[in-house]
C-alpha cells in the first residue's frame, strides 16, 4: 500500500500539473486551510530559557488561533539544524522533512540560501509583512546578503557594550576601551571567534579602526585585505595581553560572558541585544549596577529571521508562526525586557492605535538605552569578512598556548 | 531464533551503522561530498588540516588527556582497592562513590569547574578574609592550556566507573583466597593484593580501562567546559568544524575525525606497550620476593586521591543544587543573595514532557543490550561460539570510534533507507553505545561463573535453557541488574545520537540539558543535571538494593 502510494506520488510528480502546489502565500486563506491540525517543529537555539519561555507562548497563541501545534527543537547550535536539512537533501528526502521552521541569519542563511535548501519566497507575502519597517530597519538583507523574501525577520538587534557601574564608567569609543583595559587588565574579554557574537566585536573594532568602512559591505577583496585590517590585528595586540586570563582563554559564548560579568571577573562585556542586561538583572543573573552604552560612530546592527527549508513537512502552518511573530502582540511581548527584551521589526508609526498601544506601556528596564541613545545601526559587513576575519582570528589568537 | 545467530546478528547490528557510518565520513575526508558539488577525490582536506597551526597542540592534548586521565583513574581505583579491600572504610567508600557513576559528565564538569574556578566555591569561601580578594583573581585555572583540569573533570567521573568494574571483577577473581595465600606468605595488605590479585582483575576489567582511554580523548562536552579552548582538543575542533556555517569545512572536519581514529589507535597501541612494560616489571617484583612493610604512606595517598576524587563530585553536585535554587549570586558571597524556587516552575514543565520517553528510550535500549549481551555470552558458553579477542573489540567499535565522526553518516544512511528518525530509531542507536557497556559489565562475571555449577544442574536433570534461567542468571543476579544500570546511566547520558537520529524531535532530559548548557545559564544546568543525575541514579540505587534483598541469607553471592 505504501509502494503504491510512492508510486502514485512519483508519477504524479512527473507529470507537471499534477503535482501538489506548496502551500502559495499569496492565498493566504488556504494557506491557514492548510496549516490547521499541522505540527511545526521550530528549530531554534535552546540556550536561552527567556528565549524559551517565549517560544512556547507563541505555540499556546498559534494553538488558540490557528490550530498549529508548535514544537520547540532547541538546539545547542543552528548549525545542527544545516547539517539536518543537509544530510536529508544528500539522501534525497526532499519531502517531509524533520524541520519546519528555523531562528536564523547570517552566515547559516548564506549557505542554506546558497545550496537551495530554502522554501520560499514567502516572507513578503505574508499578511503582516505591511506593518514591517521596511525602510528603516535591516529587513531585507542579511548580511548584506538579499533575503529575496526566504526568510522572514522577527527581531531586531543591536550591539551595546554591557559594564558593571560599581566598576568603570562608560567609555567612549573603541580606542577608550583599549587605553581602560590597558589601565585595568583581566577586566574584559570577548566570546571566542567563530563565536557569533565574538566575531561581532571582532567586527565592530574593524568599523572602529577604519577610514573608510565602506570596504565591509563589499566581499572581500584578496588585494587589499590585508593592509584594510592590518589596523585591527595592531588593535588586537594591544589589547589581548590585556584580555581576562591574558587572552589565553575566552569564554565559548554569550551567556557563558554574562556569567563571568555576573561573577565580578569582568566588567564590562559586548552584547547584540540592548534589552539583554536590563532582563538579565530582572532574572537575578547580573547585579542591578549593569548598565549600557554604545561607542561613538554607531554599532552593528541586524535583524533576527526564521526561514523554511525546501523540504518542510508543514510549510503552511510554518508560515503561519512566522505571520504570527510579526503580529504587534507577539512584537510587544518580545520588546518587553520581562520577557525578552527583544527589539521590534514593525514601524510602530504605521500601526493602528490599539496596536501601537501594546507597546506604549513597556518598560524598557534601568540598563536599556532609549531609541535615541542608542543611535542608528551600522550595517552588516558582508559574511565573507566574517567569515575571513574569524578564520585569520583562530590563527593569530586562537592557537596561542 | 537460534542462539547460534544471535553473536552474528549482534555483530551486524553494531558494525553496520559503525562501518556505514564511518563510510560516510571517510568519503568527505578524501574530498566527496556531492551535496556542496564535491565529487573528485582529492587529499585537499588533510593538507587544509596540516595548515591548521592548532594541530599539533590539539593532537598533543587529545593524547596527554586522554592517556594521562586513563592512567591516573587506574591507578587510583587499583591503589585504593590494593590498600582498602575489604576494610569497613572501603565499603563505606564504595556506597559513596558508585552511585557518582550516574553522574551526568557534563554536569559533574559543571560541578568541578564551578568549585575550583577563581570565581568559585573555593575561593569564595577564603574571600576576602583570607586572600584579601573583592574581585575573583585573574588566574587561569578552569580551560588551563595543559589540560589539568580537563583531566581532573575525566578522573574524577572515571574512578567510580573503573572501580565498579574491579569490583565486578573482584568476585570472580577468588580474589580473597589468593591475598590470603600473599598474606600468608609474608606480604603485607598492598603488596599481597598487588602481587596475587591484580593480574587476573586486569585481565578482566582491559576492555574498560581501553574504553576510558577512548572516551577521554575523544570525549567533547567535558573538554568544552573544562578543557582548553587556544586550540581546544581535537575532537572539539572537528564539532566546531562539522559545526560551520560554511559547508566546505565538513571535508576539513572528516578529515580530522579521520586523525582522530587513527589518534585513538595510536594512544591504544602505546597503552599496549605500557601494558607490557609493566608487566614486565611486576613480575620481576613478584619473583624478587621481596617483603616491605609501611605501606601506609602509599595507602594514605590512594585514600586522599579517591577521597578527593569523590568529594569533588559530590561538592559539585551540591553546588549545583544550591543554584538551581539561586536568585543573583555576587561574588565574594558564599551563598546567594536570594533563594528562589523559580528556576524549578521555570523548568519543571520541561522537565516533566520529557521524562517518559528518556526513561521508555533507555529502559528499551537497555532491555534489548541485555537481551542480546545474555545471548552471545550463552551462545559462548553452549556452542563453543567464543569471540576472538579481535572480534570482541568489534563490539567496542561503537566506543572507539568518535561519535562525532560517524554518526553524520549513519544518519545519511538512514535517510537513504527510509528509515524516519523516532523513537524507535533512537532506540536503536542508543542500543549500539549501550551495548558493549552491558556487554562489558556482564561479560567477565558471566564467563568467570564457575561452570561446575552447571555440571551439577545438569546431572539433575535440566536442560541448558533452565540452568541459565534458574541457576546462572539468579547467581548473577548482581552483574546483571549492575550492567542494567550502567546501560540505563549510558542511554539516558546519549548527546549526539539522540539529537541526531532523532532529527531532534525526540527531546530527552539530556538533549534539553545540552541545549540550555549551550547558554550557561548556570540555574537552568543546576535543574536539569540534578534531574539527569537522580534519573540515571535510580537503577544503580536497584542493582545495589535488588540483590542484597534477594540473596540476605546466601552472603556468597553478594560479589556483585
Amino acid at each position: 500500500m505504501t509502494m503504491l502510494k510512492t508510486l502514485i506520488a512519483a508519477a504524479a510528480a512527473l507529470v507537471p500539473g499534477w503535482a501538489v502546489a506548496d502551500p502559495d502565500p499569496a492565498d493566504w486563506a488556504s494557506v491557514l486551510e492548510a496549516a490547521r491540525g499541522q505540527t511545526v517543529y521550530w528549530n531554534a537555539w535552546g540556550g536561552s530559557p527567556v528565549t524559551n519561555d517565549f517560544i512556547a507562548w507563541v505555540g499556546r497563541r498559534v494553538a488558540e488561533d490557528h490550530g498549529v501545534t508548535l514544537e520547540h527543537v532547541k538546539l545547542s547550535d543552528t548549525a545542527d539544524a544545516v547539517a539536518r536539512v543537509l544530510a536529508e537533501k544528500q539522501a534525497g528526502q526532499d519531502k517531509g522533512g524533520a524541520i519546519d521552521l528555523i531562528w536564523i541569519n547570517g552566515p547559516n542563511f548564506a549557505a542554506m540560501k546558497e545550496a537551495g535548501l530554502l522554501f520560499g519566497p514567502f516572507a513578503e507575502q505574508l499578511p503582516n509583512w505591511a506593518l514591517v519597517d521596511v525602510a528603516g530597519k535591516p529587513v531585507r538583507a542579511d548580511f548584506t546578503v538579499p533575503t529575496d523574501g526566504m526568510e522572514s525577520p522577527w527581531a531586531t538587534a543591536q550591539v551595546v557594550f554591557m559594564y558593571d557601574s560599581a566598576d568603570m564608567a562608560p567609555l567612549a569609543d573603541m580606542g577608550a576601551l583599549l587605553d581602560w583595559a590597558q589601565a585595568n587588565p583581566g577586566r574584559f574579554t570577548y566570546p571566542q571567534p567563530p563565536d557569533f557574537l565574538g566575531t561581532t566585536f571582532l567586527k565592530q573594532a574593524l568599523y572602529g579602526v577604519l577610514d573608510d568602512p565602506s570596504v565591509l559591505l563589499r566581499p572581500v577583496d584578496e588585494a587589499g585585505y590585508d593592509d584594510i585590517v592590518a589596523p585591527l590585528w595592531a588593535y588586537l595586540d594591544a589589547l589581548t595581553p590585556n584580555l581576562w586570563r591574558q587572552g589565553r582563554a575566552y569564554p565559548q559564548t554569550g551567556p557563558r560572558q554574562i556569567q563571568l560579568l555576573a561573577d565580578g571577573e569582568i566588567s564590562l562585556a559586548i552584547s547584540f541585544s540592548p534589552g539583554e542586561a536590563s532582563a538579565a538583572i530582572a532574572n537575578g543573573q547580573l547585579p542591578d549596577t549593569v548598565r549600557t552604552f554604545v561607542p561613538a560612530g554607531g554599532t552593528i546592527g541586524n535583524a533576527s529571521f526564521v526561514a523554511i527549508p525546501y523540504n518542510a513537512t508543514a510549510p503552511a502552518g510554518a508560515m503561519v508562526v512566522a505571520n504570527f511573530l510579526l503580529s504587534a502582540q507577539a512584537q510587544a511581548r518580545a520588546l518587553d525586557p520581562a520577557n525578552l527584551g527583544y527589539g521590534t521589526v514593525l514601524d510602530l508609526g504605521a500601526l493602528p492605535d490599539g496596536e501601537r498601544a501594546l507597546f506604549d506601556g513597556i518598560d524598557l528596564g534601568i540598563a536599556t538605552l532609549s531609541p535615541a541613545e542608542l543611535g542608528p545601526a551600522l550595517p552588516e559587513p558582508h559574511p565573507s569578512w566574517m567569515t575571513r576575519i574569524a578564520a585569520d582570528w583562530v590563527g593569530r589568537y586562537g592557537v596561542a598556548n | 531464533m537460534s542462539l547460534r545467530a544471535v553473536p552474528i546478528l549482534t555483530l551486524v547490528l553494531l558494525l553496520g551503522p559503525v562501518l556505514a557510518g564511518l563510510a560516510g565520513t571517510l568519503a568527505p575526508a578524501f574530498g566527496i561530498l556531492p551535496v556542496i558539488g564535491r565529487v573528485e577525490p582529492g587529499l585537499d582536506a588533510f593538507a587544509a588540516l596540516l595548515a591548521w597551526p592548532g594541530l599539533p597542540a590539539a593532537v598533543r592534548l587529545s593524547l596527554v588527556t586522554g592517556l594521562g586521565s586513563a592512567a591516573l583513574s587506574l591507578a587510583i581505583v587499583t591503589l585504593l582497592v590494593a590498600c582498602w579491600s575489604g576494610t569497613r572504610s572501603f565499603a563505606a567508600f564504595r556506597r559513596v562513590l558508585s552511585p557518582l557513576l550516574s553522574v551526568p559528565h557534563a554536569a559533574a564538569a559543571f560541578g568541578l569547574a564551578f568549585l575550583i574556578a577563581p570565581s568559585g566555591l573555593i575561593v569564595r569561601a577564603l574571600s576576602p578574609g583570607l586572600t584579601g580578594w573583592t574581585q575573583p583573581p585573574d588566574l587561569l585555572i578552569v580551560q588551563d592550556g595543559a589540560g589539568l583540569s580537563l583531566m581532573a573533570g575525566l578522573v574524577v567521573k572515571e574512578v567510580p566507573f573503573l572501580l565498579l568494574m574491579v569490583l565486578a571483577a573482584l568476585g570472580q577473581a577468588d580474589a580473597a583466597r589468593a591475598e590470603l595465600v600473599a598474606r600468608s606468605l609474608g606480604h603485607d595488605r598492598p603488596a599481597a593484593w598487588l602481587k596475587a590479585v591484580f593480574p587476573p582483575v586486569y585481565a578482566q576489567i582491559r576492555l574498560p580501562v581501553l574504553v576510558v582511554l577512548a572516551f577521554s580523548m575523544t570525549v567533547v562536552d567535558v573538554a568544552m567546559i573544562l578543557g582548553p579552548n587556544t586550540p581546544p582538543t581535537l575532537a572539539v575542533q572537528i564539532l566546531r568544524w562539522m559545526n560551520a556555517p560554511d559547508l566546505a569545512m565538513r571535508l576539513q572536519g572528516a578529515a580530522a575525525a579521520t586523525l582522530q581514529l587513527a589518534l585513538v589507535c595510536a594512544a591504544l597501541g602505546l597503552w599496549w606497550l605500557g601494558e607490557r612494560a609493566v608487566a614486565r616489571l611486576g613480575r620481576a617484583w613478584v619473583w624478587s620476593g621481596a617483603r616491605r612493610a609501611g605501606g601506609q604512606g602509599t595507602a594514605a595517598v590512594a585514600l586522599v586521591l579517591a577521597g578527593i576524587a569523590a568529594a569533588a563530585v559530590l561538592a559539585g553536585l551540591a553546588v549545583l543544587a544550591i543554584w538551581s535554587v539561586a536568585g543573583f549570586w555576587r561574588f565574594p558571597g558564599v551563598w546567594p543573595d536570594a533563594i528562589t524556587l523559580r528556576n524549578w516552575m521555570r523548568h519543571g514543565p520541561g522537565v516533566a514532557d520529557v521524562l517518559g520517553d528518556t526513561v521508555l528510550i533507555a529502559g528499551a535500549a537497555t532491555g534489548i543490550a541485555l537481551a542480546l549481551a545474555i545471548g552471545c555470552l550463552e551462545a559462548e558458553h553452549r556452542h563453543g561460539l567464543r569471540m576472538r579477542v579481535r572480534g570482541q573489540w568489534l563490539l567496542y567499535l561503537p566506543l572507539l570510534a568518535p561519535q562525532v565522526a560517524f554518526l553524520p553518516g549513519v544518519q545519511t544512511w538512514m535517510l537513504i533507507l527510509g528509515i524516519k528518525g523516532g523513537v524507535a530509531a533512537v532506540v536503536a542507536a542508543h542500543v549500539l553505545f549501550v551495548f558493549p557497556y552491558v556487554f562489558l559489565s556482564l561479560g567477565d562475571p558471566f564467563r568467570a561463573w564457575d561452570t561446575r555449577q552447571a555440571t551439577v544442574a545438569h546431572s539433575l536433570g535440566a536442560g541448558p535453557d533452565r540452568v541459565l534461567w534458574a541457576v546462572r542468571l539468579p547467581m548473577l543476579l548482581a552483574p546483571v541488574l549492575t550492567a542494567a544500570a550502567v546501560g540505563f546511566a549510558v542511554s539516558v547520558g546519549q548527546y549526539l545520537p539522540t539529537l541526531l537520529i532523532g532529527g531532534g524531535r525526540v527531546p530527552t532530559v539530556t538533549t534539553e540539558a545540552v541545549a540550555l548548557a549551550s547558554g550557561g545559564d548556570r540555574r537552568a544546568i543546576g535543574v536539569w543535571a540534578l534531574v539527569q543525575t537522580g534519573l540515571a541514579l535510580l537503577p544503580f540505587a536497584l542493582a545495589i538494593g535488588l540483590p542484597r534483598l534477594a540473596w540476605r541469607n546466601r552472603k556468597g553471592l553478594l560479589h556483585g
